[in-house]
């Protein structure tokens, strides 16, 4: 027996976590459960009229999306910190940078995906037409993996410190501000009936974008992290 | 298995330095281990000792200085070095939420699996037989402890490099855990590590020791 | 420059030079700004405060890109100046960007009648001081302040990474929402009676921070040292 490949160390990984998330299934519901009282919150703060509701309804499900991705964000290295598995895959013999990536890849799914099904039923909570629903679950598909990706670096800087919560945010929610601006952006444009496919294009680049670079960026900050 | 006489695989660390929050723990740190021998690192508390093993790690970067595996930097081998070594430090490394078998098969996953031993087997050895299924929570820490020991032997890494190996070991235990160790190196194994109690190996083992209050 | 007790006695020698011509090149640029220079046709002499507003966005800028690229060489190379030299740089850069805040919304209020607008300028530049308290706040957090360098070597990267994607999406929200805003520079070309002015106080602000970054990374290289010898004996040589 030898080293295992790339792949199947990515998926050992993958599966580790959602194994551990599955065994503790109780706590899976509370980003989504974060999601939906913001944006629950959101109507009652700006008033009982349809017309506001439904133009402020893209943004405030992003912007809560924004929110409840942050709160989850701080659990994506800190268990593996503080049991000591995450000094265990700085030794490992696969490059750090491919199980980083397993790791946001579990932690998006425990957390992003929750939010992505909740989703429709919040915009029509929020009055959102329909035909602008699809627009939302793309802009949800292609944006939240983002954000998990430019929020890893973040958490990687900051997994070590007693108090990284609000420094975390500091970090991380600048640079969410694109990620936000196109979706909330092409939602409104699909409302309308202008064709979005220019900002799907750029929420689309964005992602691969981070995809090459977050890895790498996150596999560093974690070595500095527990140096 | 190589004897430990054909066996050419050479550690060595030059003009080591280390800072930590401006205060310099070592420096102008040489040594050299060989197959079949241990580096036993002494000193009191704050000396350095743990900076040491987690710069060996390959963990921490040292100030200055260098450490070759065979002659080539570790920071520039990075995971090929790291096929070579396994660490245990002060935590454990396991998932308390997940079983000792599950904790075994991650951890023979992220490194260069050992052929001839199975998960079950690794985990007789360090006596948990029975314990495979429990939920790693449930166990107490002495169990935990040999249940990250057992990680050693399920892959094929040649240094080990072991912080405190016996903490919460009875004595039992601790003098298990030693004929693992010895066997380890009689294989031709390497070692470095840390320890307060006094290594007891019954077979003739070359320990190279350092203190590092006395430098 | 490599070793801390060179660059301390240089960066010594250099500090009167940048704070001698700072001082020229600002009072230069003070006089033209306000009584040489013409006032502007359309805003009168409110625009004057552009001589501030503008060097000191340029400075918020031109101050994050030297940090990434002294954050590179610290990453790449681990040179202790470079590494003092971006937590050094980071709250005078913070300082600038606050100050192209300020006047930004003084020059806005005669002009849109609001101490803020969402001018994407102004929100750029409020997102870049995000940038910068990030980096100061993750400094401070860490305690062993080499490690702590190293960490903000690499948010100074992935910020000027995002920068213009930052910068570009904020243009886009507000073409999109503000079409009637006022850009505050306009587009038409300055008569080099004004445009003189500005550059001298570009170069001042230049001037300014050189001598500021200069004065803060010594302090920061005695601290760091001070368990070594030179500095030991640096401070009995002052007290004698």
């Amino acid at each position: 027996m030898s080293t295992l490949s790339l792949t199947s160390a990515f998926t050992l990984l993958l599966k580790r976590d959602l194994v551990l998330a599955y065994r503790r299934r109780a706590e899976l519901v509370n980003p989504v459960l974060f999601f939906v009282l913001v944006t629950a919150m959101f109507p009652l703060g700006i008033g009982n009229d349809a017309k506001l509701i439904q133009a402020v309804g893209p943004g405030v499900i992003w912007v809560a999306a924004r929110l409840a991705a942050l709160l989850s964000l701080d659990t994506m290295f800190r268990s593996d910190f503080d049991d000591g598995t995450l000094e265990q895959f700085m030794l490992s013999a696969h490059p750090i940078s491919v199980l980083v990536l397993a790791k946001i890849l579990a932690h998006w799914m425990i957390t992003g995906l929750p939010l992505f099904i909740a989703a429709p039923l919040l915009a029509m909570m929020l009055n959102v037409p329909s035909d602008a629903i699809p627009t939302l679950m793309l802009t949800l598909v292609l944006g939240t993996p983002t954000l998990s990706l430019i929020g890893s670096v973040g958490v990687a800087l900051t997994v070590g410190l007693r108090r990284g919560g609000v420094i975390l945010s500091l970090l991380v929610l600048p640079l969410y501000v694109p990620v936000l601006i196109f979706a909330t952006d092409a939602v409104k444009t699909s409302i309308v009936g202008i064709p979005t496919s220019a900002q799907i294009s750029i929420l689309a680049a964005m992602l691969i974008g981070s995809l090459v670079l977050a890895p790498l960026a996150t596999a560093a900050s974690l070595r500095i992290s527990l140096s | 298995m190589t004897s430990p006489l054909s066996d050419t695989t050479i550690f060595e660390a030059k003009d080591l330095e280390c800072i930590r929050d401006d205060r310099v723990l070592f420096s102008g740190l040489c040594f050299t281990v060989n197959p079949g021998e241990a580096l036993v690192l002494e000193g009191r508390n704050g000396s350095g000792k743990t900076s040491l093993l987690r710069i060996l790690c390959g963990i921490r970067l040292p100030e200055s200085g260098q450490l070759l595996w065979n002659g080539e930097d570790i920071f520039r081998l990075g995971p090929e070095y790291h096929e070579h070594t396994a660490y245990l430090g002060h935590k454990d490394g396991s998932k308390l939420d997940l079983t000792p078998l599950e904790n075994l098969r991650v951890a023979r996953g992220f490194g260069k699996a050992k052929a001839g031993i199975t998960l079950e087997e690794a985990l007789d050895q360090v006596g948990l037989y029975g314990f495979e299924d429990v939920p790693t929570r449930n166990m107490s820490a002495g169990q935990q402890r040999r249940l990250a020991i057992a990680r050693l032997l399920v892959t094929d890494a040649k240094l080990w490099i072991l912080d405190e190996p016996f903490t919460s070991l009875d004595r039992k235990g601790i003098e298990h855990m030693e004929r693992l160790f010895e066997a380890h190196l009689q294989s031709g194994g390497m070692a470095a590590m840390t320890t307060h109690h006094r290594i007891g190996f019954k077979e003739a083992v070359k320990l190279v020791r350092i203190n590092l209050s006395e430098r | 420059m490599g070793s801390p007790r060179y660059f301390y006695h240089v960066a010594g020698k250099m500090i009167p030079w940048f704070a001698i011509s700072f001082l020229l090149t600002l009072i230069a640029g003070v006089y033209y700004g306000l009584f040489v220079a013409p006032p502007d046709y359309q805003q009168g002499e409110s625009y004057r405060i552009m001589y501030i507003h503008v060097p000191a966005a340029w400075m918020s800028m031109f101050i994050y890109i030297v940090m990434a690229v002294a954050g590179v060489i610290s990453l790449v190379w681990r040179i202790k100046i470079t590494e003092i030299t971006i937590i050094s740089s980071a709250s005078v850069g913070a300082s600038f960007t606050f100050l192209a805040l300020v006047t930004g919304s003084l020059w806005g209020k005669p002009m849109w009648g609001a101490w803020w607008v969402w001018d994407a300028r102004l929100t750029s530049e409020l997102l870049l001081l995000f940038l910068y308290l990030g980096i100061i706040s993750l400094y401070s957090a860490i305690e062993d302040k080499r490690v702590a360098a190293r960490a903000i070597s690499i948010l100074a990267l992935v910020g000027v990474v995002n920068i213009p994607i930052i910068h570009y999406s904020v243009e886009w929200w507000n073409t999109l929402h503000q079409t009637s805003s006022v850009t505050i520079t306009g587009k038409q070309a300055m008569p080099t009676s004004m445009l003189i002015p500005l550059l001298l106080m570009g170069i001042s602000f230049k001037l300014y921070y050189g001598a500021v970054v200069l004065m803060r990374a010594r302090a920061e290289v005695l601290e760091r040292d001070r368990n070594t010898r030179w500095v030991r004996e640096l401070v009995e040589g002052e007290i004698k």
